[in-house]
């Protein structure tokens, strides 16, 4: 018997139990299911959800290769600051893309496994089926986290994420907050040390800090945060050979996924743009603010602030959220109009939030929480507006 | 005086078994049926009993709302069977034909001379009002409310449609007759919606407010038509009638016949010879698709793709569908089916699908679909193909949550079923986006009124 039909009858033989929902997950992971229409429309479109994830992975997969080889150049370039000098040559050697695999995949490993986990038990407990948004959130976590980040602490936060961020709310459809950047948010505020300072984003630096060989990974925005000099070219920064969250650093890598998504059409071209604008006119106001001469070199947001607004667009995780983060269909507005709001109000509390906070400079994760939030509320005001124009309609015509 | 109707969005669908352009006359089946379920809402009250005789045009049943509304039997014969389902609810009543047909004959009428409540009781009498539906709600038109106009699409967009050009093709007569009937049932307009680069015997009717519509599916739709031209609010009612049935109509003045007798398109890959034939309305799916079809493993469709009503061999026509599809079951597993490139089916996304290459290309589209069902996530697509100035997801949401003032607010008057068989078509969570119209309309009816 094939292997086509030795499924089939073990699904027959699985229907109505408790574990059903497990094995369809992984016999619908092989096989398109056989189910045809009943009612409504007798023929479908191709796309089901597991394929509109599957393309927003693919996107994610170059990042994720570049982060890899970028963890170990990253240490490497920390330890011998000459390999700074010919990026290109001693970027993707063996040795780098090493570190990677034995840094950043358990990462991916933990981040899926414990996620997944999660998932299926919900399946079986409330019966229903695994639904598949967590196969794009389980790769976005690891790309978002920065490398030494200790494997069992995104346990917890992935635990975190799923069962608080997401099935509570009734699964994956139903969330408010993006599962991403709840579990981002929980490791933010649970292990602050772990998520910020000069020592995390390159790996080793934790574990050598204060022995003679200590290393040292500060990010640009941390740099600029304490008004120090930054080190990398736009070069660097636009491709990506600085220290940051693993996957996040390379905004040419991210601008080809933006691109991917939104010929594919299941990213939001709206979102996208209108989060770069945002970022841009915030941008645009700081730099004017010091061109007025308001603030001045002795004030603590001057780095920042100073910073040309089209640098805020390539450093830090402003592309990636704005791309991968902000994007989320569920979590987003739904209206088009409504995406032109949210994506700008992103773009600009991001490069506020940049620029404002002095615990940790980076705001691309809280502004967009913070939208995830409102996005209901703008979509509100969008129908309303329709409302409006439809009653409008009946006052004309009986007047 | 004609106004143009543009249409951007909305999504035409390509498949294979368009039907030729060659009519063949189907001989009188054995039985008929008329089954209650095509009158969306209608409570039936039967008539005629089993083994009783009735002539084609004779009452079967009337609404029980309304003992006005009577809903004929389309052939003179001998009632063999009613079928009822759970409660006693009547399913379908069958009539084995004579082999010469008799008609009931109500007279032949000069409509000029009528008024507009004579024009009403010829229609209830003869059995032809249930030809006449209404929006909002989508359902056969209450007589007691006035309505502000009448909307005839003479143009289907819907996949593999009948072309209408064709099968309403020297009818211009029982046209006419039947335009100049039921423009005296409304104080307003009657507008008629011809196909841009048609030739259609209707762009020369007269007493009507001409629409030349352009653009993808659901150009056709009659609901898009209104949004257009007439968008209904809050306490009004439009009438809706398609062209076939105004024949019909026409025929019955002109004549005093009731004669159902349509050109029915069969379409789908599963004929070997995809055509016209004329039928009468109930005829047996059988005798009219006899040593046509490929009955193995076919899903066997009386309507279009998108919008009809599956039926089995031994099934009967609907009432108001004039082509009957035939796609191949889709029942069948597919390896990696869900990320593997996809070049066999149509999409609008480009997600490994491929069907933008090819916008021409007709497709073989199967039952199968393509997924589970699923919670809404993606956002966005739906308003590509929904080309009405309404939310689409939000008023499905507004549907399945059944919040009446909100499905009132976001356009629940303006919508039918068929408006939603394209987000239908591409949604990729399989949401059931029909029913959820279907349900909602009919608590908002039973609600507002």
């Amino acid at each position: 018997m094939s292997l086509k039909q030795n499924l089939h009858n073990l699904k027959e033989k699985y229907k109505g139990t408790k574990m059903a929902p497990a094995f369809n997950a992984i016999h619908t992971f092989l096989y398109l299911p056989n189910e045809v229409t009943h009612g409504g429309t007798h023929i479908k479109a191709a796309d089901d959800l597991k394929r509109t994830m599957n393309i927003v992975i693919m996107a994610l997969v170059p990042c994720l290769l570049f982060g890899m080889f970028n963890a170990g150049y990253q240490h490497y370039a920390a330890i011998d600051g000459s390999l700074r000098t010919d990026v290109l040559a001693n970027f993707f050697t063996w040795d780098n893309l090493w570190i990677g695999i034995i840094k950043v995949l358990p990462l991916v490993i933990v981040s899926y496994g414990v996620g997944l986990g999660v998932e299926f038990i919900f399946a079986i407990i409330k019966g229903h089926e695994v639904e598949e948004g967590y196969l794009v959130t389980g790769m976005l976590v690891p790309l978002i986290v920065p490398i030494d980040t200790p494997l069992w602490m995104l346990a917890v936060a992935v635990v975190f994420g799923v069962v608080i961020g997401k099935e509570v709310f009734g699964g994956t459809g139903m969330n408010i907050l993006n599962p991403a950047l709840t579990i981002r948010a929980f490791l933010f505020f649970a292990y602050p040390t772990w998520m910020s300072g000069d020592k995390v984003w390159v790996y080793d630096a934790v574990k050598r800090t204060g022995t003679e060989d200590a290393i040292s990974g500060e990010t640009i925005l941390g740099s600029y945060a304490q008004n120090n000099d930054v080190v990398y070219s736009t070069w660097d920064m636009f491709m990506g050979f600085i220290p940051g969250s693993v996957g996040e650093t390379s905004t040419l890598l991210i601008l080809l996924g933006a691109a991917f998504l939104i010929f594919t059409k299941i990213g939001s071209w709206r979102i996208i743009v209108s989060t770069f604008i945002g970022a841009a006119v915030m941008g645009l106001i700081f730099n004017g603010i010091v061109n007025a001469d308001i603030i001045t070199e002795s004030s603590k947001f001057y780095g920042l602030m100073n910073t040309d607004w089209w640098q805020h667009l390539i450093i830090g995780g402003l592309a990636f959220g704005a791309v991968f983060m902000a994007t989320d269909p569920v979590t987003a507005s739904q209206t088009n109009k409504g995406k032109w709001i949210y994506g700008f109000l992103i773009g600009f509390i991001s490069i506020m939030i940049r620029v404002f906070n002095p615990a940790y400079p980076e705001g691309v994760f809280l502004a967009i929480l913070l939208m995830n939030v409102f996005a209901p509320t703008i979509d509100h005001y969008v129908v309303q507006g329709n409302v409006k124009k439809r009653l409008k309609r009946t006052k004309v015509k009986t007047a | 005086m004609s106004k143009d109707i543009r249409i951007k969005r909305g999504l035409d669908i390509k498949l294979v078994g368009v039907a030729e352009k060659t009519t063949t006359k189907i001989a009188l089946s054995s039985v008929y049926a008329v089954k209650p379920e095509d009158f969306h809402g209608i409570v039936p009250k039967l008539v005629a009993k089993e083994g009783a005789e009735v002539k084609a045009g004779e009452t079967l049943f009337y609404s029980k709302s309304d003992e006005r509304i009577l809903f004929p039997s389309p052939v003179s014969g001998k009632v063999v069977e009613v079928i009822r389902g759970a409660r006693r609810k009547v399913l379908t009543i069958k009539i084995a034909a004579d082999a010469s047909q008799v008609h009931t004959d109500f007279g032949v009428v000069d409509v000029a001379k009528m008024s507009e409540q004579e024009v009403k009781n010829h229609l209830f009498t003869s059995g032809c009002w249930p030809f006449i539906k209404q929006r909002p709600y989508d359902v056969v038109a209450n007589p007691n409310q006035a309505p502000k106009a009448i909307f005839i699409s003479g143009y289907a967009s819907a996949p593999l449609a009948a072309d209408l050009d064709y099968t309403l093709a020297g009818k211009e007569a029982e046209l006419q007759a039947a335009i100049n009937a039921v423009s005296k049932l409304t104080e307003g307009k009657v507008h008629l919606s011809v196909g841009a680069n048609s030739n259609s015997v209707l762009s020369k009717l007269t007493g009507v407010e001409l629409h030349k519509v352009s653009g993808p599916h659901p150009s056709g739709n009659v609901s898009t038509q209104i949004a257009n031209i007439d968008p209904i609010n809050k306490g009004e009612v439009v009438w809706v009638v398609t062209p076939q049935d105004l024949v019909v109509i026409g025929e019955l003045l002109l004549t005093g016949k009731y004669n159902a007798e349509r050109t029915i398109a069969l379409t789908g890959s599963q004929f070997s010879k995809p055509q016209y034939v004329t039928a009468i309305a109930g005829a047996a799916i059988e005798d009219i698709t006899k040593d046509n079809l490929n009955t193995d493993n076919t899903r066997i469709i009386s309507g279009n793709v998108l919008s009809g009503s599956q039926v089995t061999e031994e099934g009967f026509i609907g009432f108001y569908d004039n082509q009957i599809t035939a796609i191949p079951e889709g029942d069948d597993y597919e390896f990696f089916g869900w990320n593997k490139p996809i070049f066999n089916k149509i999409s609008t996304s480009r997600a490994f699908t491929f069907s933008w290459l090819s916008p021409n290309k007709k497709y073989d589209l199967n039952t199968n679909t393509n997924g589970e069902h699923r919670a809404f996530v993606v956002t966005g697509s739906y308003e590509n193909v929904f080309p009405l100035d309404i939310y689409p997801m939000q008023l499905l949401k507004a549907f399945m949550y059944k919040d009446l003032d909100e499905m009132e607010a976001l356009g629940g008057y303006e919508v039918a079923p068929e408006d939603f068989a394209l987000t239908e078509f591409i949604c990729v969570s399989k949401q059931p986006h029909q029913k959820i119209i279907r349900e909602g309309l009919d608590l908002m009816r039973q609600e507002l009124g």
